[in-house]
């Protein structure tokens, strides 16, 4: 079974994102970028599923910038067989990358396709349940496990009152959750090797999709600051505090 | 505007996060609220009875019983025939089925929404909360996902709407519900309390967590939270965490107890009314957030605390 990861190149989740002055959006000029953390775990999740022999080749696939050839290659290191880039400079929303992803899916021919369940940069949470839908398949969402067994494929989903899990048929869509795995590091000779293997470059007219935003970005704006309040010596004055805010009769 | 309003129900009970919702399509026009499950009829005359709404639409069908999305998007796409804007609130299962329904309408959904300036203008957070952008949808139809704690609850009652049964898409034949393991807990849900306690990875394992942040939650009636460190290492479990990938919370008081304050951490709880804040160390970013903070080591405090405590 072939696996199809797509990863998204964002903002490192170290780094403190700041609002452009003139409200038009987060400065990404000089800031360190990298793998979209959940995109990690779901290339993790996918070299393990090969480890075990329920898989037979990881196509990582990226929609974006020249510079995504990066992420690309950081999931060759850590052991995607290939890759593709489909390359624009423009934003991408999630329904035009699921639409990308679905004509790539047609071409690959897929038995699962494991992405993270959202991008650390819009928070969306859209790309997987939207590809799920264009491809008319079952999706997996928020994973905590998942489990290959034939023609099924049994995803332990993290829900707001506990875990539930769910079996789907197969192709199916996975988004991964945070406690998936832990993702490895690539090693050195991984990365050396890396560089050699095979990365397509596409971009999104290939596959006749139109990629033109349906959502206008009127402002970008900081969000209401909270300021640092009092310091309270000791546990009957938190006390008294707490009494005044009506928390303790 | 004629708005579809996705109930969040455990075929029982209509959970809060749906009157948020409502609140948050009133602003748009007429509220239609879908019930779709199997043997909840209880939860339409619940939804009938909400402020603001004028028709329930309650579907039952055994498809239905866990929500799954698969089942679901396709009848929420048929009632989109001649409805204007559907909402589902921001919860694991609004968040499941309401990107499924704008990829089958070739929708873009606008999602975790904080507030609406207009018929197609939204605000909402980017970046964990980092940024908060205000955006303007041209599509004919919306898709919204709402953040529960950004609108007021419409009240429960007040409204008398009409509950109108109508017909099912049956099952999709593509998955399966097999179980759930669901926390079970006498206290308060996370989501709505009005005070919650909440731990962090300086109270080491899980049973100092159940040691020191219980028995001071059950004394405040608060429910209990933890950072993505603590579930992380096994403390609790997942759906305690609070923050940018758990729960949105917002309630009166919340207390972090040994929680440093990461970003994505804050990003789940700064619309809180008043912080307050327990951790030995006086440079811990949550101090920069907190209205009352105590530097001191919670295996003192804490045992304090909750003895001194009336009630």
């Amino acid at each position: 079974m072939k696996i199809l990861v797509p990863v998204k190149r964002v903002i490192d989740y170290n780094v403190k994102p700041r609002v452009k002055p003139d409200g038009t959006g987060v400065d990404l000029a000089n800031v360190k970028m990298s793998m979209n953390p959940f995109d990690e775990i779901a290339v993790e999740e996918a070299i393990r599923l090969k480890e075990k022999g329920a898989a037979t080749e990881i196509v990582a696939v990226s929609i974006g910038p020249a510079k995504a050839q990066e992420t690309l290659r950081t999931a060759l290191a850590m052991g995607a067989d290939r890759a593709i880039l489909i390359q624009t400079d423009d934003e991408v929303e999630p329904l035009a990358v699921a639409k990308l992803l679905k004509a790539v899916a047609d071409e690959e021919q897929p038995g699962l396709v494991i992405l993270g369940k959202q991008a650390i940069d819009d928070d969306s949470n859209q790309t997987g349940q939207m590809l799920a839908a264009m491809m008319g398949r079952p999706q997996g969402t928020f994973a905590s496990k998942v489990e290959l067994s034939g023609d099924t494929v049994t995803v332990t989903r993290e829900v707001d009152g506990g875990l539930e899990t769910v079996s789907l048929k197969t192709p199916a869509i996975v988004t991964t959750d945070l406690r998936l795995n832990e993702p490895r590091y690539a090693s050195l000779p991984n990365i050396m090797k890396a560089k050699s293997k095979p990365l397509a470059q596409k971009t999104p007219a290939d596959y006749g999709v139109d990629t033109a935003p349906r959502l206008k970005t009127l402002k970008v704006a900081e969000p209401p600051k909270r300021s640092a309040g009092v310091k309270v010596a000791d546990v009957d004055e938190l006390i008294a505090k707490l009494t005044n805010l009506g928390v303790v009769a | 505007m004629k708005t579809l309003v996705l109930a969040d129900h455990d075929n029982k009970v209509l959970k809060d996060a749906t009157l948020a919702v409502v609140t948050a399509a009133a602003k748009l026009g007429e509220v239609h609220i879908l019930v779709a499950g199997t043997n909840c009829e209880l939860v339409a005359d619940h939804a009938a009875k909400v402020a603001g709404v004028s028709l329930v639409l309650l579907a039952e069908d055994p498809a239905y019983e866990h929500e799954l999305a698969e089942n679901v998007a396709p009848l929420i796409v048929n009632l989109m025939a001649d409805r204007d804007a559907f909402l589902a609130p921001a919860t694991s299962t609004g968040k499941n089925v309401a990107p499924r329904v704008a990829a089958l309408l070739d929708v873009m959904q606008v999602s975790d929404i904080l507030s609406v300036e207009g018929p197609d203008t939204f605000t909402r957070p980017i970046y964990a909360g980092n940024a908060i952008a205000t955006v303007q949808s041209s599509d004919a139809k919306k898709v919204i996902t709402v953040r529960g704690t950004a609108f007021e609850k419409a009240a429960r009652e007040g409204g008398n709407a009409q509950v109108e049964k109508i017909g099912t898409t049956g099952d999709a034949g593509l998955s399966n519900f097999v179980g759930a393991e669901l926390s079970k807990s006498e206290r308060p849900e996370l989501t709505s309390a009005k005070v919650i306690v909440s731990g962090g990875r300086a109270l080491q394992n899980g049973e100092n967590f159940h040691a020191l942040i219980e028995p001071l939650a059950d004394k405040l009636k608060a429910a209990v939270g933890a950072s993505r460190a603590a579930v992380d290492a096994g403390y609790v479990p997942n759906d305690y965490q609070v923050g940018q990938t758990g729960k949105i919370v917002a309630p009166e008081v919340y207390i972090a107890i040994g929680i440093s304050g990461a970003i994505q951490h804050l990003a789940g709880m700064k619309d809180s009314k008043t912080i307050i804040a327990i951790n030995k160390d006086e440079d811990a970013p949550i101090f920069q957030v907190a209205d009352i903070g105590l530097v001191g080591d919670l295996f003192k405090v804490v045992p304090e605390l909750t003895e001194k405590l009336p009630g």
